[in-house]
């Protein structure tokens, strides 16, 4: 057993976790945050995606001891206080998601990718965001969403 | 053309038609989900499976003993410690009298019949426990000869999958128009045109390669056997025929079993099942009397969830050198794998309806001959024989054209039914209704630039350019909306294909609407209340559609089929004509009016001749909760529910056009464009539609240039994680341009078809089409599926007289 010393979503925990256990298991086993999904067990599908430290990691391929002393923020974290966030508003208008099950790991990924490059064209908004799977929609909302996410000034939460 | 306009709603504006953002939305991207795998339940255990490494064995030897001692566990199963070897999972179509069924038992007892079959199960106090558990099982084997090809496993003296089935065939299923009355003798047809010099004869063979349905969300099952009731919370499709077979397969009382769907991460068919696993689940649950969570892994999935397609399609078609087609004849070979799920043998007849697809053919038969061998159970995926009809059909119009040096397109258009033609009654015995296939064609012709498109390919063709361009048509027709109850008996298909839906008017005004479709991404949540809020009159907002819990929704066939909203919200719709019926009688009795004087209109009842008379269908809610004042001989309840089974399917089409670019020498693809003009009737939501079509194009794309599931030569799945099978990212896919045209279907009053569907159906031929187009003048025929760059660079070297077994990539 390790124990690491994390924040996520704004609330500092404590914990010991068995040194193999994944973040993304962490999350949702220890801390109940279902609300980031597990699609794979190759790290290709991104539904896992969360922000390390501020930097887009998917959750499955960190080990929960590497996350010690980290800020995690998980979908369920990205807008406090009842607001959206403009990339979570993005996909509502623009019907960027279907089953949403790849949602938010797509939205994870997709305010790290505005982070990097505020105002992407389609095609670098299409590879930037290779690494998250969507069976449902296409990709032709989510990169419509990215756009019009782009095109929002960042508010209060993002 | 009969249509019932629906009313509006309260604000006077009809919501049926608007893009309505999703109500389901707030939840998803927030992450406030309640996906199965998201349940904890009170000292709940977990499960993990023992499976086989081996397509083909003898079971000699299970010891369990090492993983019962393992940290965390609290129990090992073998089929015979849960009691299971007598069980059976269900099959609900025998499409024949005579069909081959073997047992599927929920874990494998004797002998497995292919890789990843499950044969023994651990429950542990954590899912990492239950794995390591399970890896200590050991299991003997004794290899049996994998059966894998189709046509082998038809021939004489063939290794058995089921020796006690004594042979491979499942069952020959046909249908022919000669002798159903509905056209012309086909071999007739063959033989007029082998002796006719102005006559072609065109036989090829395609494959419908294998492929997995690659849901996001993994399969995952919660039973709790606590309290009167086992419920039951599974990441499914069909929450009602899960309960349903479940009861009758384990012999549990109907009554004592709940189903619940919470949200559910995509299905296409690949949910519609009931799974070993399920019942194991609840086996064990029965027997450890605790709650048991079983969540799958993604390669699980991969390996033992159910694939689609896999078809050896062989056809005839014969045509006059005008391009008149007068006769197709269709022999399949379908891979059922190594057992029959709920409706695995019926797959490809559900394209037997549709090779003739949009066009009027004189003759026509039908053979399928459904196959086992040790590979995972086929069973239905987006279109479910649909795609493989569409396809084989489209790629033939194609090589027709070719052979006679005409346009594609012009060879359609000699032979589609003509608007005018409607209703049509075609050689396969379906009644289309409906249909416009020149307006689709013509506006998907001008949003693609056709004929300047058709100019830049003879120039690229001319100068030798080594990207050349190509252009795919696909004219497509499907029958949705599963199904006319008694066509589905004629089937022999084991249940009805009616739909259920009931409405609440609660005190305050608020409606529930209960229905027994089942989402799992489709927005019904959303579309159900816009219908409603037209229908009833009341706000958008103040609809809530509840579904996917049989003890809230306790009549339902749930969703596959793009059945959803041509039978699923019709039955919704023939409700809520009952609680204006009962409302008018209240209005009428509150206003002191005769009931022949009341009208009502955006959810207000009115006196005739007297405006000011009047009340809304929310006020009566109040008023029929309070009960103090209504009616002698009535009761005080606005509720109601009805089940509505369709008369006929709906018959979506369209034109979808695809411009590929092709690079001669690498064999790389680029779809340059793709316009899809799809003809769904009338639309409820235009951004749910745009959605499902641009999801089912990624899907059918996909079929056409990237996915399959491949065996090697011992029966082992070889892309079995999403590292390997190529799933389609974000850069793999181009933009579509999509475009509607209008023609209501006539069997039900919104004059709705379905669109779940269609983008799969008509894409694959398009894509594969347009890849042929660019390179056929190089001498290749034919590229089989998917069309990756290096099967186009082999045939092309191929057609150019190299050899192409070589190892190396592109030289
Ligand atoms: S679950 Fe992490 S990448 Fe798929
Ligand atoms: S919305 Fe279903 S996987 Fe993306």
């Amino acid at each position: 057993m390790a124990r690491i010393d994390v924040t996520v979503d704004g609330v500092r925990y404590t914990d010991e976790v068995e040194p193999r256990t994944l973040l993304v298991h962490y999350l949702r086993e220890r801390l109940g945050k279902v609300g980031t999904p597990i699609g794979c067990d190759t790290s290709s599908c991104g539904a896992c995606t969360v922000h390390l430290d501020g930097i887009s990691v998917k959750s499955c391929t960190v080990l929960a001891v590497q996350a010690d002393g980290g800020q995690i923020t998980t979908i369920e974290g990205l807008a406090p206080n009842g607001e959206l966030h403009r990339m979570q508003q993005a996909f509502h208008d623009n019907h960027a998601l279907q089953c949403g099950y790849c949602t938010p790991g797509m939205i994870m990924a997709a305010v790290d990718l505005l982070r990097t490059n505020p105002d992407p064209t389609n095609q670098e908004i299409r590879d930037g965001l290779e690494g998250n799977l969507c069976r449902c929609t296409g990709y032709q909302n989510i990169v419509r969403a990215v756009r019009a996410a782009a095109a929002t000034p960042t508010g209060v939460t993002g | 053309m009969t249509q019932t306009v629906p009313t509006e709603s309260a604000n006077g504006t009809r919501e049926i038609g608007r893009a309505r953002r999703r109500k389901e939305d707030a939840r998803l991207v927030t992450g406030r989900t309640r996906w199965t795998d998201n349940i904890t339940l009170p000292g709940m255990l977990h499960l993990a499976f023992v499976r086989s490494p081996i397509a083909h064995a003898r079971i000699t030897r299970i010891d369990t003993s090492p993983a019962a001692g393992m940290p965390g566990v609290v129990g090992v199963f073998t089929a015979a410690d849960l009691g299971a070897e007598g069980i059976g999972l269900p099959c609900a179509w025998q499409v024949t009298p005579d069909m081959k069924a073997p047992q599927r038992p929920p874990l494998a007892s004797q002998t497995v019949h292919f890789a990843g079959e499950g044969v023994a199960v651990v429950a542990a106090r954590t899912a990492a426990e239950a794995r390591d558990a399970a890896d200590t099982v050991e299991v003997d084997y004794d290899p049996l000869e994998p059966v894998l090809d189709m046509e082998a496993a038809l021939a004489d003296g063939a290794n058995l999958v089921h020796p006690e089935l004594e042979t491979n065939r499942n069952a020959l299923w046909v249908f022919d128009s000669a002798g159903a009355g509905s056209g012309g003798n086909v071999d007739h047809a063959i033989t007029a045109a082998e002796a006719d010099p102005d006559s072609v004869v065109i036989h090829r063979r395609f494959r419908q390669q294998r492929l997995v349905p690659a849901f996001m969300e993994p399969r995952s099952t919660v039973v709790d056997p606590t309290g009167e009731q086992l419920t039951m919370w599974s990441a499914t499709q069909v929450p009602h025929i899960l309960k349903t077979m479940t009861a009758l397969s384990l012999g549990i009382p109907e009554h004592k079993l709940r189903v619940i769907a919470p949200d559910v991460g995509g299905g296409f068919g690949g949910k519609l099942a009931v799974a070993p696993e399920e019942i194991v689940t609840l086996l064990v649950a029965r027997k450890l009397g605790k709650p048991v969570k079983w969540t799958e892994t993604r390669s699980e999935c991969m390996l033992t969830a159910h694939h689609g397609r896999d078809q050896i399609q062989d056809l005839t078609l014969t045509a006059g050198r005008d391009g008149t087609v007068t006769g197709l004849k269709v022999d399949l070979l379908a891979d059922m794998g190594a057992y029959l799920g709920l409706v695995t043998p019926g797959v490809p007849l559900l394209g037997a309806f549709m090779f003739n697809a949009i066009y009027k053919f004189p003759a026509y038969r039908f053979s399928c001959t459904n196959v086992f061998t040790t590979k995972t159970l086929t069973d239905a995926y987006r279109g479910a024989g649909r795609p493989e009809a569409t396809f084989a059909i489209e790629r033939m119009m194609d090589e027709l054209a070719a052979e006679l040096g005409m346009d594609p397109m012009d060879v359609r258009k000699k032979n589609w039914i003509r608007h005018e033609e409607f209703p049509f009654t075609t050689v396969a015995t379906l009644v289309y209704d409906s249909g416009n296939y020149e307006a689709a064609t013509a506006r998907a012709e001008e949003l693609f630039d056709y004929p300047a498109l058709r100019r830049e390919q003879a120039e690229r063709r001319r100068s030798g350019d080594p990207v050349q361009l190509g252009i795919g048509i696909s004219t497509y027709t499907e029958m949705c909306g599963l199904a006319p109850s008694r066509v589905l008996g004629a089937l022999a298909y084991g249940a009805g294909g009616w739909e259920h839906a009931s409405i609440r008017m609660l005190p305050t005004g608020k409606v529930e609407v209960v229905t027994g479709s089942s989402p799992h991404g489709q927005g019904h949540e959303t579309a159900w209340s816009q219908i409603l809020a037209d229908q009833l009159g009341v706000p958008f907002e103040d609809i809530e559609v509840l579904h996917g819990d049989t003890q809230v929704s306790h009549k339902g066939l749930d969703t596959y089929g793009s059945r959803s909203l041509s039978v699923g919200a019709i039955a919704m719709v023939k409700a809520a004509d009952k609680v204006i019926e009962k409302a008018r009688r209240i209005a009428a009795h509150l206003l002191e009016a005769a009931e022949g004087d009341i009208e009502f209109h955006a959810g207000t009842f009115s006196v005739k001749g007297s405006p000011d008379a009047r009340t809304t269908i929310q006020e009566i809610a109040l008023a029929v909760f309070a009960a103090h004042d209504y009616p002698e001989g009535i009761e005080p309840s606005l509720d109601s529910d009805a089940t509505f089974d369709p008369e006929n399917f709906s018959f979506p089409h369209g034109t979808h056009l695809c411009a590929t670019e092709v690079d001669t020498e690498t064999g790389a693809v680029r779809l340059r464009s793709y316009v899809a003009v799809d003809d769904v009737g009338n639309v409820v939501n235009p951004l749910i539609v745009e959605g499902q079509v641009h999801g089912g194009l990624a899907q059918g794309i996909a079929q056409a240039l990237y996915e399959e599931a491949i065996y090697d030569s011992d029966g082992n799945l070889v892309t079995g994680t999403l590292v390997d099978y190529l799933l389609p990212a974000a850069p793999d896919l181009p933009d579509f341009t999509t475009e509607r045209t209008t023609t209501p279907a006539t069997s039900n009053p919104l004059g709705v078809k379905g669109v779940g569907e269609a983008g799969a159906i008509a894409s694959t031929p398009a894509v594969v089409n347009a890849i042929l187009d660019a390179v056929r003048h190089l001498g290749v025929i034919d590229i089989p599926m998917p069309c990756s760059p290096e099967r186009v660079w082999r045939a092309l070297r191929t057609a150019r007289g190299g050899t192409a077994h070589t190892a190396g990539g592109p030289a």
